[in-house]
């Protein structure tokens, strides 16, 4: 079981997610964006700024010949998680629903959140419902028209919201603007997940919280039962 | 700007021949203050920069300090301040930009950038500009390319009005064996230009930032200022270290001041070099030889690299998508020769380029600091109190902090707001990382407010738990010919000196950025001699939260409170004099004593007393819980709570462990005092035979001041 961590220009938090995964015993490979994507069960896209974050946050890289690998993998029903700018690079390749856009107080944000979960998915497949877990970005607005965050309601596809010290999602708990404080989404089927918080900041006691390798080990377990 | 006439002499009387265009404009770049420090060099010499732990001292583009038997950590600092006042956005993002490729030149990791900013007062609708696009520079760069800024400093005074500051400091981690320097070892090698295209951006910007800045700065210099691209900067990263990594690196230097004349010339000083200008990728057609030459286009490195190893770094870089060149060679004889078309443009003795620049020698007189006493009538000791923590030199600057990603790399501990930075490396240690000055102290008496500095940034290591190493420094002052300008620097220096003494803790690098002043407001800056300072924790699982968090602890004082005012936060406020605080000896023993008992693993919260006094120490740490502190034996309120004497400290302690604590401090003779109790909703403090009582809810409305005057 290998999972690929994709490095386009500019990523920055590649080395980070796999040192989170190496130390929860999972074996990763970093594969530059000009090599083949192949041979693996699972996918992780890390944050950071690729192609500068010109134009728009993830447009360029969502338009690489690898992210075509990418969606053959996730209609192949593989895991596929998008971290921050990786998040930006499936809103742009379509493969999740929805848009990030640039935060409502226009600068970056970086600071600690809470994010209740919300849809069932292969990332979540953990028993707290609260997990606290840095956000750092200046365009993670997650906006949608109203039918169709109808619709990410009635297919469980919103996977985690901003919420205050009481699980509440209020405008004040909300860092950047997001409609109804969505933090994360999904595709239909789950296997694609989109998430502006950085799980792998939160992967060592020493940093303040252990509540981001919850997710990865959810995703590691679902690639077992595949 | 032209050669003065005296170095346009010297210049003929070596080559035999008075310079041709090209080479005049190489000399008025590499001969600048900026490039070759002619003010400032005899006094930058009487500095500590050996050590135990100093591999490399100042000279190249970073130093090297020894972590552990394979780890180093390179350390740099920088000043970028008149573009920023040009342009601030892109002058404060090449200043990110520069500082960090001084670190890769070494074969190091970027891992931690610092940011020591001042500006005007933000009354000013043009400082609150300079103020945020400042900010707003650094952010958009340092976030791109991955390296966290997990410290700084901002500070407001009027002398900064038309000239303020950017200073960063960039840390990073190397090992031993993959140490590069930035001088060439083989004659017969290859130079290679790899990164950016050239332009015409930055021409001259050497030369620029050693004058002062005139009302039409903001027009007619704005050539001179770069433009970045943090894109290119994070794949310049990359491949000089992959490029490092494989041994393809004999010596590798960044293209900063003087562009590829300062970087090329400095590289080959140790031999000669021989450059080609024909092969430069260049971003727009007609640049001359000496547009070329002293373009200062941002994400550039030059390579010394082996015949055998050309074709390996032109794949590295086609790999990153970045433009390579090979662009000349070193040769034996001790020339730099520049050839375009086939015609030699410049010829030049290379010593006489790199080391010929007379130094200026000048003689200063002596400057009596003010010595008044403090006297503030008419004033509630609550009305003072609210004062000093609502200034938005002592508020809390999460305001930008939240604009930096601190967090990547995932290293960063302590985060921004807390004092020091710590970072976990090579796990149980760790390093701390603190960097700021005290511009009013300085001010009020260089010796005294240079060494408060240095000790300030000490002791806010010490309260990690953190050993201080080294240090790197900024020397932002005005025109050093100036008689009294020139006393500032050379006692600013003479106090860093001496406090590097007493702590043994060396200089291993800096930056001189003078002449800075402003025509448009007659101003000069305030001396302001900058520093980032490193230190080493044992076991970063021991570092005390900052703030209070637990009921009932026991609040102890550390060190002795003087009447030493000149230059504080309070005395600034309120336009009163007073003397600056004196670097005493004894803070080394402070110092020690404070790691060691943070080693314990005893200590739950730890502060260390800087700007704005005590009450401001307290008050940072009553973020989540209040206290109770009695001060009832202390006869003067202003000097307890606001004075700024260096060398003190607040910790906290369970009370079960408050004598053992006391055992460590005691050992070393260090004065201490209990003086209460965490706990409550607020601060309240009995001095004299006052109470002040401050609810967290004012503490916290006071400290956000500035926060919610940039959000509104």
């Amino acid at each position: 079981m290998k999972i690929a961590i994709l490095r386009f220009g500019g990523s920055n938090c590649d080395l980070d997610v796999q040192k989170a995964l190496n130390n929860l015993g999972a074996e990763t490979e970093l594969v530059w964006y000009k090599e083949v994507l192949e041979g693996f069960d699972g996918v992780i896209i890390p944050g950071g700024f690729s192609y500068g974050d010109y134009l728009r946050a993830g447009a360029i890289a969502a338009r690489t010949k690898i992210m075509q690998s990418v969606r053959e993998m996730a209609e192949d029903g593989k895991p596929i998680l998008g971290i921050c700018n990786g998040a930006q690079i499936l809103s742009e390749s379509h493969l999740v629903p929805g848009t990030f856009t640039l935060n409502q107080y226009p600068k970056f944000v970086c600071k600690w959140v809470k994010l209740l979960k919300i849809g069932r998915s292969p990332f979540t497949t953990f028993s707290s419902e609260i997990v606290n877990l840095p956000i750092a970005h200046k365009e993670g607005r997650f906006v949608v028209p109203s039918q169709l965050l109808k619709e990410l309601y009635e297919n469980d596809q919103v996977v985690f919201k901003y919420v205050d010290d009481n699980g509440r999602p209020t405008s004040s708990a909300n860092p950047n603007g997001s409609r109804d404080n969505i933090a994360a989404v999904s595709n239909l089927e789950k296997n694609v997940l989109a998430m502006m918080p950085h799980p792998e900041r939160a992967s060592e006691k020493l940093l303040g919280s252990v509540d981001g390798n919850v997710i990865f080990e959810s995703m590691i377990s679902y690639m077992n039962t595949l | 700007m032209v050669l003065k006439d005296a170095d346009a002499r010297i210049i003929t009387e070596t080559l035999g021949r008075p310079p041709n265009e090209v080479e005049s404009a190489i000399f008025e770049n590499l001969w600048s203050e900026h490039c070759a420090y002619r003010t400032s060099k005899p006094l930058l010499q009487t500095m500590p920069t050996r050590g135990d732990v100093v591999i490399i001292g100042p000279g190249d583009d970073a130093a090297i300090i020894k972590l552990s038997d394979g780890l180093t950590l390179a350390i740099a600092m920088e000043s970028h301040n008149h573009p920023s006042y040009v342009d601030p956005y892109d002058g404060a993002a090449t200043g990110v930009g520069g500082i960090v490729r001084d670190v890769i030149s070494m074969g190091a990791q970027p891992i931690a950038l610092m940011d020591c900013l001042y500006f005007g007062n933000l009354e000013r609708e043009k400082n609150r500009y300079l103020f945020e696009h400042v900010v707003q520079g650094i952010s958009d760069y340092g976030n791109c390319i991955g390296v966290p800024v997990v410290n700084g400093e901002v500070l407001f005074h009027p002398s900064y009005d038309g000239n303020p500051l950017v200073n960063v400091v960039c840390v990073g981690l190397g090992q031993v064996e993959g140490l590069v320097t930035g001088r060439v070892k083989t004659p017969g090698s290859k130079i290679l230009l790899i990164g950016s295209s050239t332009g015409r951006d930055g021409l001259g910007g050497a030369s620029f930032a050693s004058r002062d800045l005139s009302e039409e700065s903001e027009a007619s210099d704005r050539p001179s200022v770069q433009i970045g691209d943090p894109y290119t900067e994070k794949l310049l990263i990359d491949a000089t270290l992959e490029a490092v990594n494989k041994g393809y690196v004999l010596a590798c230097r960044d293209l900063g001041a003087a562009g590829l004349s300062g970087a090329s010339a400095e590289m080959c000083s140790t031999f000669g070099g021989r450059i080609t200008l024909d092969a430069i990728p260049l971003r727009e057609a007609g640049m001359t030889p000496r547009e070329i030459l002293v373009s200062e286009s941002q994400e550039r490195m030059v390579f010394e690299v082996l015949p055998e190893h050309v074709d390996d770094m032109l794949s590295l870089a086609l790999k990153y998508d970045l433009n390579a060149a090979v662009i000349g060679e070193v040769i034996e004889e001790p020339k730099y020769i520049v050839e375009c078309r086939g015609v030699i443009v410049a010829d030049i003795p290379i010593k006489l380029l790199t080391e010929g620049a007379p130094l200026c020698t000048t003689e200063f007189p002596e400057v009596l600091p003010r010595q008044e006493q403090p006297v503030v009538r008419g004033v509630t000791l609550q009305e003072k109190a609210l004062r000093v923590l609502s200034s938005p030199n002592v508020a809390s600057k999460e305001w930008v902090y939240k604009q930096y990603d601190h967090e990547v790399q995932t290293r960063t501990m302590d985060k921004p707001g807390g004092g020091a930075a710590v970072l976990s490396i090579d796990a149980p240690r760790g390093i701390a990382l603190s960097s700021g000055c005290n511009p009013t102290q300085v001010a009020a008496d260089p010796f005294k407010g240079a060494a408060a500095t240095v000790f300030e940034n000490a002791m806010n290591l010490a309260v990690k738990g953190a050993m201080p190493i080294a240090f790197v420094n900024c020397l932002n002052f005005g025109n050093p010919e100036k008689k009294e300008v020139f006393y500032q620097l050379e006692r600013a220096v003479a106090g860093l000196s001496h406090a590097a003494r007493i702590l043994d803790t060396p200089i291993v690098g800096g930056n001189v950025s003078l002449y800075n002043e402003s025509e448009e407001f007659h101003t000069a800056i305030i001396p302001t001699p900058s520093i980032g300072m490193v230190g080493i924790l044992n076991d970063v699982s021991n570092v005390p939260s900052a703030f209070f968090n637990h009921e009932g602890d026991a609040i102890v004082m550390v060190g002795v409170t003087y009447p030493e005012y000149g230059g504080s936060e309070f005395a600034e406020l309120f336009g009163i004099g007073g003397v600056a605080p004196k670097p005493r000896v004894g803070i080394k023993t402070t110092i020690d004593s404070l790691v060691e008992a943070v080693e314990t693993g005893k200590i739950s919260a730890a502060n260390d007393v800087g700007r704005g006094g005590i009450l401001t120490a307290l008050a940072y740490m009553c973020t989540r819980l209040g206290a109770k502190v009695d001060l009832s034996h202390c006869l003067n309120e202003e000097t307890e709570l606001f004075s700024e004497t260096s060398g003190r400290a607040i910790l906290t302690v369970d009370p079960g462990e408050l004598n053992s604590i006391l055992t460590v401090l005691d050992a070393r003779g260090v004065p201490f005092a209990a003086i209460g109790t965490v706990g409550g909703e607020a601060l309240s403090i009995v001095i004299g035979d006052s109470v002040l009582t401050l609810p967290l809810e004012t503490i916290k409305r006071s400290l956000n001041i500035l926060n919610d005057s940039m959000i509104a």
